[in-house]
């Protein structure tokens, strides 16, 4: 009992501190993280970058039916959105051992554009605490994480572009 | 009782001192915490349907399984921890996870040249047929290591990772030996980053090793046996080693893992004394346009676990997935295949095509379209004399030759997916599958229990954009065979609302059943509500029985009936 209070306690000191700082909650960088390239080639999730442009991360996989179709209608407009606003995708495909050989087939094979990069034990999807996927970030052109989004309809990749479009204007998103 | 007020005194100090040293000091500049909590909680309902009485439900009416993670990170160091609680833990999860408490924790440092993780921790060496430890909360799956992690890297393109703890088995903690302490020790060398030679060159290549030792003590055990005892002689270190490689020229890519592991006598091989052999190899090519990718797979007596007297799921080292597609419509995947990892010999190829909006076959809108072909058989396993069967407790076990296949299908599956639009609005998939199911080997039944289920299935899903905001989606399944429970029908109606709304309707019908108490409909009403990161679902309706899968994990689910509450948020 004594122990609980005690990490109860510990907690609440953190919080005390953590609440006093701006931004706790906050991604104002991405954890490193090993990733792979669809080529076996090593990727370290912190050069996740696009020239100061925004960027939109989306964690999917091969078996996951709303992400396939998240990256499929992105893929539909994706030329015209870096064309437009400069903005960069990376999906994250969180295809464990039994499906990653699977996923460069796949993304050619649908004619995806955008990079597409492994994370097979779920690695960077535990350092961004993603749970359920499809999840969606959007990173202003500093880096920092403005905005997250789990599951997909159609229709969300409407607010997308235009929460990218503010970025670029200078304007806030929440 | 004095050290109690102590402590306490301490904490509130603690607790006022630190926001004070934060802000003079400003050494938590930079903190972040970040987390994420999931809770599904059910309320049963006795169905005469599927048989579920008041008995079944044992006065467990309301049950949930949740968890609460949170992660501090500072700089190079980060710290976190996961709650869980399941109280009870959902119909269809071992009862063993009932309770609460911190099954997960960690602290871990890290910078370019080294990482270390105190507490427990997730890894994999290459694609896992040595080690790999993870996490499925859907399944009711972690086996997450707790001990001590160290990864070097030396200079670029050299990674060495050293492990060593023990494995999470529900709640039961580790004392006096009560499961094995795993040790493991893998080497990766990317030779284009190491050599600068290689830097440019069109040919890239990746060596990996691993040795992994589990130590389980006791060198003798007792088994029954035919209504005696045999004492067996145990053999209290079992090392599973083996290397990889990954190749790859420009569009072609070819990755190959062989492992070995000492003869390792346990509950899952009936206690023989055999070694073990896998092999898994993939040969792929993509190119804008076009995928291929081939595979190849063979397991004899790989099992690995961390204590061998568990034949569940739980406490496995290393990971042997499946290499037959993973199908997630509720009619395609009611015969899912998991390895077997006794013996299995498999082959897999996928073809992905894609034809671009104004090309010839492609229309205004393209085409895609994904091939599939899996089989998977037994092992052909001789015996080792005249004199003992094969399998046979306390022997050798068998013989068997690399690649020898016997003649029982335990699996195998051809597919066709095509995905199509239709002017602006309409969106279609549409698949067929023809499975061959052996029930006897994949659930473990004895031979000729059931036989083999054949059967055809064949999917539509169209969804039409109404509005911008406003999507309406169905699909249509049947699945067609003259064995087991017979035919079904399934429907979904699902309409989304961008981006926070959904309401679905699905119904699953048996009418093929030869028996007619059992053409039941198993029908399913769910909403849902999600803003950012938080996602509300409800959902009502009754559940088939049925074997759930999510990568080489399976997992019984009986049929259920009732009202269930899904809450998922992250930050």
């Amino acid at each position: 009992m004594m122990k609980a209070i005690r990490i109860l306690l510990l907690l609440l000191s953190v919080s005390t501190i953590t609440l006093a700082q701006e931004n706790i909650f906050t991604y104002n960088k991405l954890p490193s993280v090993k990733l792979k390239t669809v080529k076996g080639l090593p990727f370290i999730s912190d050069s996740i970058t696009n020239n100061n442009k925004p960027v939109i991360i989306s964690f999917w996989a091969t078996w996951c039916k709303p992400c396939v179709r998240e990256l499929t209608t992105i893929s539909d407009v994706y030329d015209d959105w870096v064309e437009e606003t400069g903005v960069k995708l990376f999906a994250i495909s969180v295809d464990d051992s039994r499906s990653t050989t699977l996923v460069g087939p796949m993304i050619n094979g649908k004619g995806w554009d955008f990079t597409v990069l492994l994370d097979p034990n779920s690695d960077f999807k535990r350092a961004m605490n993603v749970g359920p996927i499809p999840h969606t970030f959007l990173l202003n052109g500093k880096g920092e994480v403005v905005f997250q989004h789990t599951s997909f309809a159609e229709g969300d990749e409407l607010s997308l572009i235009e929460m990218v479009r503010k970025l670029n204007r200078g304007e806030e998103v929440k | 009782m004095n050290t109690r007020i102590c402590y306490f005194l301490g904490s509130i100090l603690l607790l006022f001192l630190i926001p004070e040293i934060a802000k003079s000091q400003d050494f938590l500049k930079g903190s972040e915490v970040h987390g994420s909590m999931q809770a599904d909680a059910s309320y049963y309902l006795t169905d005469p349907g599927t048989g579920i009485t008041d008995s079944t439900l044992d006065g467990k009416l309301i049950r949930m399984n949740a968890f609460t993670e949170v992660n501090y990170s500072l700089g190079n160091f980060t710290a976190g921890m996961r709650f869980e609680a399941y109280l009870p833990p959902l119909i269809g999860y071992d009862a063993q996870y009932n309770g609460l408490g911190v099954p997960y924790w960690y602290v871990n440092y890290k910078n370019d040249f080294i990482d270390i993780t105190a507490g427990n921790f997730y890894e994999q060496f290459g694609y896992g047929m040595m080690l790999r430890t993870y996490q499925e909360w859907t399944l009711g799956y972690d086996n997450s290591l707790r001990g001590i992690r160290v990864k070097v890297m030396p200079v670029k393109g050299i990674t060495f990772k050293g492990v060593y703890g023990v494995q999470r088995n529900y709640w039961e903690p580790f004392e006096d030996y009560n499961r094995g302490i795993v040790k493991g020790f893998d080497a990766d060398f990317f030779l284009n980053d190491i050599f600068t030679s290689l830097n440019d060159a069109k040919v890239k290549l990746t060596l990996g090793g691993s040795f992994v030792s589990d130590y389980q003590q006791g060198s003798t055990k007792d088994i029954p046996y035919n209504g005696q005892i045999l004492e067996l002689k145990m053999p209290e270190n079992v090392s599973n080693y083996g290397g990889r490689f990954n190749l790859n020229i420009g569009d072609f890519n070819w990755f190959t893992e062989y492992a070995h592991k000492i003869n390792d006598p346990s509950a899952r091989n009936n206690y023989i004394y055999k070694n073990g052999d896998g092999l898994f190899t993939n040969l792929s090519f993509s190119k804008p346009g076009l995928g291929i990718s081939l595979m190849s797979k063979w397991i004899d007596n790989m099992s690995y676990k961390s204590d061998r007297s568990v034949t569940n799921n739980m406490v496995n080292i290393n990971y042997l997935p499946s290499i037959t597609k993973e199908h997630t419509y509720a009619l395609a995947s009611m015969y899912p295949y998991s390895t077997q990892p006794d013996g299995e010999v498999g082959i897999s190829g996928t073809v992905t095509l894609h034809f671009r909006k104004n090309s010839a076959l492609g229309g205004k809108t393209g085409l895609s379209v994904a091939a599939n072909f899996s089989q998977v058989n037994g092992i052909k396993k001789t015996p080792v004399n005249d004199t003992t069967m094969v399998g046979q407790i306390g022997t050798a076990g068998y013989t068997s030759t690399f690649y020898g296949a016997d003649n029982i299908v335990n699996y195998q599956d051809a597919n066709l997916e095509v995905t199509k639009k239709f002017g602006k609005k309409w969106k279609g998939i549409f698949t067929y599958l023809y499975q061959t199911y052996n029930k006897d080997v994949v659930e473990g039944h004895a031979a000729g229990d059931y036989g083999t289920v054949y059967s055809q299935i064949g999917i539509a899903d169209v969804a039409w954009n109404i509005t911008k905001k406003h999507t309406l989606r169905w699909e249509l399944q049947g699945l067609w065979t003259k064995q087991d429970k017979g035919n079904w029908v399934a429907g979904v109606i699902e309409l989304t609302i961008s981006p926070a709304w959904f309401i679905s309707v699905m119904d699953q019908y048996n009418y093929g059943n030869s028996m007619s108490s059992e053409r039941l409909n198993y029908y399913t009403l769910s909403a849902g509500y999600t803003n950012h990161t938080t996602r509300i679902a409800l959902s009502y309706g009754r559940q088939r029985e049925g074997i759930i899968c999510v990568g080489g994990v399976c997992r019984f689910v009986p049929a259920t009936n009732g009202l269930t509450l899904t809450v998922t948020s992250s930050f």
